[in-house]
């Protein structure tokens, strides 16, 4: 069965919303757009104007308001004038909404996506498997559960010995 | 006999879920300006950024449950009214979570007898009756999982490690037990909690912490504290002297300039 989509009307605007917040980086982790960190949750056009869905990542993280800011300007460059966000909690994000080009993004960049689903035996086991973002092996030491930012930890690779940032599973 | 103010929360819904939105942010709030008061001191450049990470999680904890029990509220009051022009009998935070940071022993034990209370409060939040605290519930629990791996690593490696480091853990775990009392046994306000919203059941997370607390210690090969006696009075705004020093410092900047922003 063919799927036809409609050829005007709101659902085209929405398209080339998300198209354009494609564009917007995270600013802690610049490589990433905040679609493909996967923390825009909804686009909703009305006569009122355009809403924007955001899913914070951690509760303190000090991005989100800048995140928040950059996704009005974006827009408001692109002529939408009325722009409003709001906060959604739930589902609450997790590393699963990484989408698989940001995952590629994130390695190319030198940091490790997160491995494997979330899940709360990842969060409290000990083990995990991490690969080394630079030469792929997973041969490779936590040297701390935290790092840079909220969202990493630190490894170091006992291959290449290069230390590298992992995206932590949460 | 109930005091009047008992009796109000009792017989209004409403008024019991705010009051049980401070309590769980005073918790978040106070133990995240405890640990951003070490920041720059930690021992290793690793558990320097893991403490501030921990302590920020904290942060924006406090912040979502601060506003919600503002916009319940409705009276204009916003996080920045309740973390900055309160005095200190309104806080209602654990005796536990306002103990000085001491030395690195003492920051991890009162760390990991908090977490493990608060992560099994915050599971059973998520199965409460109001939404939106369930929201922030599941968001919540995930960071405090991840505090927890850490803090239980610290407490196993310092209990099972060197004579000194061995002893100073057991002396932190031993200081500190007399806190947990108040975390596990409910007040008026925590059974209004659970008759109401179908909030927690203190009696049963009391068995859920011990169970998990003694497996923690038995793996650090710290004995378990026995039956003593316990303080308690944070729930009710009643703190220990460290208390106030703590909110004189974190509201300095409130009280010289009132209304400052930027």
């Amino acid at each position: 069965m063919q799927v036809v989509k409609p050829k005007t009307g709101s659902c085209e605007r929405e398209e080339q919303i998300w198209a354009w917040l494609a564009d917007v980086p995270d600013p802690e982790i610049p490589v990433l757009s905040l679609v493909d960190l996967g923390i825009v949750r909804g686009v909703a056009i009305s006569s009122d104007g355009v809403e924007v869905s955001v899913a914070p990542t951690y509760s303190g993280c000090p991005a989100t308001e800048v995140i928040e800011q950059s996704i009005i300007a974006e827009l408001q460059k692109n002529g939408v004038q009325n722009v409003s966000l709001k906060r959604v909690l739930s589902p609450p994000w997790t590393t699963d909404w990484i989408s698989e080009v940001g995952r590629d993004k994130l390695r190319a960049y030198g940091i490790a996506p997160p491995e494997g689903s979330m899940s709360k035996r990842e969060l409290t086991g000990i083990k995990r498997t991490v690969h080394c973002p630079r030469c792929g092996v997973d041969n490779t030491t936590l040297v701390s559960e935290f790092g840079s930012t909220p969202c990493k930890a630190s490894y170091k690779c006992d291959e290449c010995l290069e230390p590298f940032e992992y995206f932590k599973c949460i | 006999m109930l005091s009047p103010g008992i009796e109000q929360f009792r017989m209004n819904k409403e008024e019991a879920l705010i009051s049980y939105l401070l309590r769980l942010g005073d918790n978040a709030l106070v133990l995240g300006q405890r640990l951003i008061e070490i920041v720059a001191n930690g021992p290793e450049l690793e558990e320097e950024l893991a403490n501030a990470n921990i302590a920020l999680d904290y942060l924006g904890q406090a912040r979502m449950f601060y506003s919600y029990a503002g916009e319940l509220e409705g009276n204009g009051r916003g996080e920045d009214d309740f973390a900055f022009l309160r005095d200190e009998h309104e806080f209602k935070n654990f005796l536990l979570v306002e103990q000085p940071n001491g030395n690195f022993a003492d920051t991890i034990a009162r760390q990991v007898l908090f977490d493990v209370f608060y992560r099994l409060q915050l599971d059973a939040l998520i199965l409460c009756s109001d939404e939106r605290l369930a929201e922030i519930a599941a968001k919540s629990v995930k960071e405090i999982l991840y505090h927890l791996r850490h803090g239980k690593q610290w407490l196993i490696r310092l209990g099972d490690g060197t004579e000194k480091s061995h002893q100073r853990i057991t002396k932190s775990v031993q200081k500190f037990w007399r806190y947990t009392g108040e975390m596990l046994s409910g007040d008026e306000l925590d059974d209004a909690m659970k008759k109401e919203w179908n909030g927690p059941d203190l009696k049963l997370l009391k068995d859920e912490w011990r169970k998990e607390v003694a497996v923690i210690l038995n793996e650090a090969t710290i004995s378990l504290p026995g039956e003593q006696w316990m303080a308690a009075g944070g729930k009710q705004g009643h703190h220990t002297e460290h208390f106030g020093y703590l909110i004189a410092e974190m509201q300095y900047m409130q009280r010289a300039y009132p209304g400052a922003s930027w």
